[in-house]
């Protein structure tokens, strides 16, 4: 079992829900409650990366953190460092790799509450920061926890994105994925295995609490 | 010199036409009728601060909530006002006493359960301050909708069809106790139904919507004596 593998997954995968929970949820928030012209080209955006290659996005996200990028230029020369196959460089693809995982639930879940009901919160003297804490939050619950499991479990699998823009440096951007694929190269079936059962149970389990939970809310509101 | 009561004037062509202009007095119950589509719930909405029109002007008491000559637009959480909504529109995860609760954060933290307790009794629904809106009945639930108006300590309360989701043995009791509650507040009401006779029962004066317009306002038995306003509203309950 690579541990230091493990727990770097576990590194990218709360920094990646760390940093994308809070600007996933303004963003479909916004998208939820907004109509203007253009909406439909940014939830095809937040929606790409479902559809794209993950060997293309990573192809796409490794060119635009290259020294050769404004992007990878700049990054540079703030931190004297490349981007481009390092753990901040995984994190910044990770928050792009998991845009629609984080976006779409929390979207559906802003989109399903009653109109009304946030309006009858405003009526009865909330302002819409202390409606969002008191109505919205509360009720939109199960999506922002189904939102959050499918960034974790996703981020701690993901294989394509992370191998292109990270490589595989141990310590630095070999997450798990990318040590079970190294396993089987060097033909050791059973440390694949062992670590492939440990990404499988975590999945299982992260998903398995997160439907409890949400169960758990939708009992309390009767 | 502040005008009492409240004073409405909204105008627009699009997308929703409006043209209407009226007053209610303090301890008034004007009844906004007419067929469906005429702009009943869109005015109650604009005097909410729910929905904008281009033009007009909304006063209570002296004070204006919207004014679009002058710029003044103030948003629902600031404008005091009771709106009891046709479906109840309760907090599903919050108790009655809490849903009555959230309108009186003006209120100290410590006094709010008790004076929501009190509301809850008002409208007669002792004993049932910790059920969800879905333990409760719907006529249950319009109550504790009333409550929660009424916890705004509102300048002026608006009815949208309050009775319409509810059956008619309970349509009679909650109308009972409409009748109780404008005894007690002396603020302007405005009850939005489609019920001819209800609104006849309830009101003291009409105001006779259609396509955005008004077309009448008067005493309701001035009003309903007119053929061409009581084919308009029959019609449309007909219908």
């Amino acid at each position: 079992m690579d541990w230091e593998a493990f727990k770097l997954s576990l590194l990218l995968a709360a920094c990646t829900a760390g940093v994308l929970m809070p600007l996933g949820l303004i963003l479909a928030r916004w998208l939820a409650f907004h109509r203007f012209p253009g909406r439909g080209v940014i939830e095809a955006l937040v929606m790409a990366p479902l559809v794209l290659p993950p060997t293309v996005l990573g192809f796409y996200l490794l060119t635009a953190m290259g020294g050769n990028s404004s992007l990878g230029k700049l990054w540079i020369a703030i931190f004297g460092h490349p981007l481009a196959f390092s753990f901040e460089g995984l994190v910044v693809a990770s928050l792009i790799f998991n845009l629609p995982f984080a976006v779409q639930p929390m979207q559906r879940a802003f989109e399903a509450l009653p109109p009304d009901v946030r309006e009858a919160a405003w009526v009865s003297g909330l302002s819409p920061w202390r409606t969002f804490w008191r109505i919205e939050a509360p009720l939109a619950w199960p999506g922002l926890l189904s939102a959050l499991a499918l960034t974790f479990t996703h981020t701690m699998g993901e294989f394509g994105v992370v191998l292109m823009v990270g490589g595989s440096i141990p310590g630095e951007t070999r997450t798990l994925a990318l040590a079970i694929y190294d396993r089987v190269q060097a033909f050791d079936t059973q440390g694949a295995q062992l670590m492939s059962a440990t990404l499988l149970a975590f999945s299982i389990g992260a998903i398995l609490i997160a439907n409890g939970l949400t169960a758990r809310v939708g009992r309390r509101h009767g | 010199m502040a005008e009492p009561g409240l004073s409405v004037s909204l105008r627009q062509s699009g997308p929703i036409p409006l043209d209407v202009a009226f007053t209610c007095a303090p301890g008034e119950v004007l009844g906004l009728v007419g067929p469906s589509g005429a702009g009943k719930t869109t005015v109650l909405r604009a005097i909410a601060g729910l929905y904008r029109t281009r033009a007009g002007r909304v006063g209570v008491d002296g004070a204006v909530w919207f004014d679009s000559e002058t710029g003044v637009y103030l948003p629902p959480h600031r404008r005091r006002v009771g709106l009891v909504f046709q479906e109840h529109a309760l907090f599903p995860h919050l108790s009655a006493a809490a849903n009555v609760a959230v309108a009186l954060s003006d209120h100290p933290r410590a006094e709010r359960h008790s004076l929501a307790m009190a509301l809850l009794s008002r409208v007669h629904l002792e004993g049932l301050e910790t059920r969800k809106p879905a333990e409760l009945s719907g006529g249950q639930r319009q109550r504790v909708a009333i409550a929660r108006a009424l916890a705004r300590d509102p300048q002026v309360l608006l009815l949208d069809e309050p009775f319409s989701a509810v059956d008619r043995r309970t349509r009679v009791h909650l109308q009972a106790e409409i009748v109780a509650l404008r005894k007690d507040l002396a603020i302007p009401m405005l009850l939005v139904t489609h019920d001819v006779d209800e609104v006849a029962r309830l009101a003291d004066r009409l105001c006779i919507l259609d396509q955005g317009r008004v077309c009448l306002t008067g005493r309701p038995d001035e009003v309903l004596a007119q053929p061409a306003i009581r084919a308009l509203l029959l019609g449309d309950e007909a219908a």
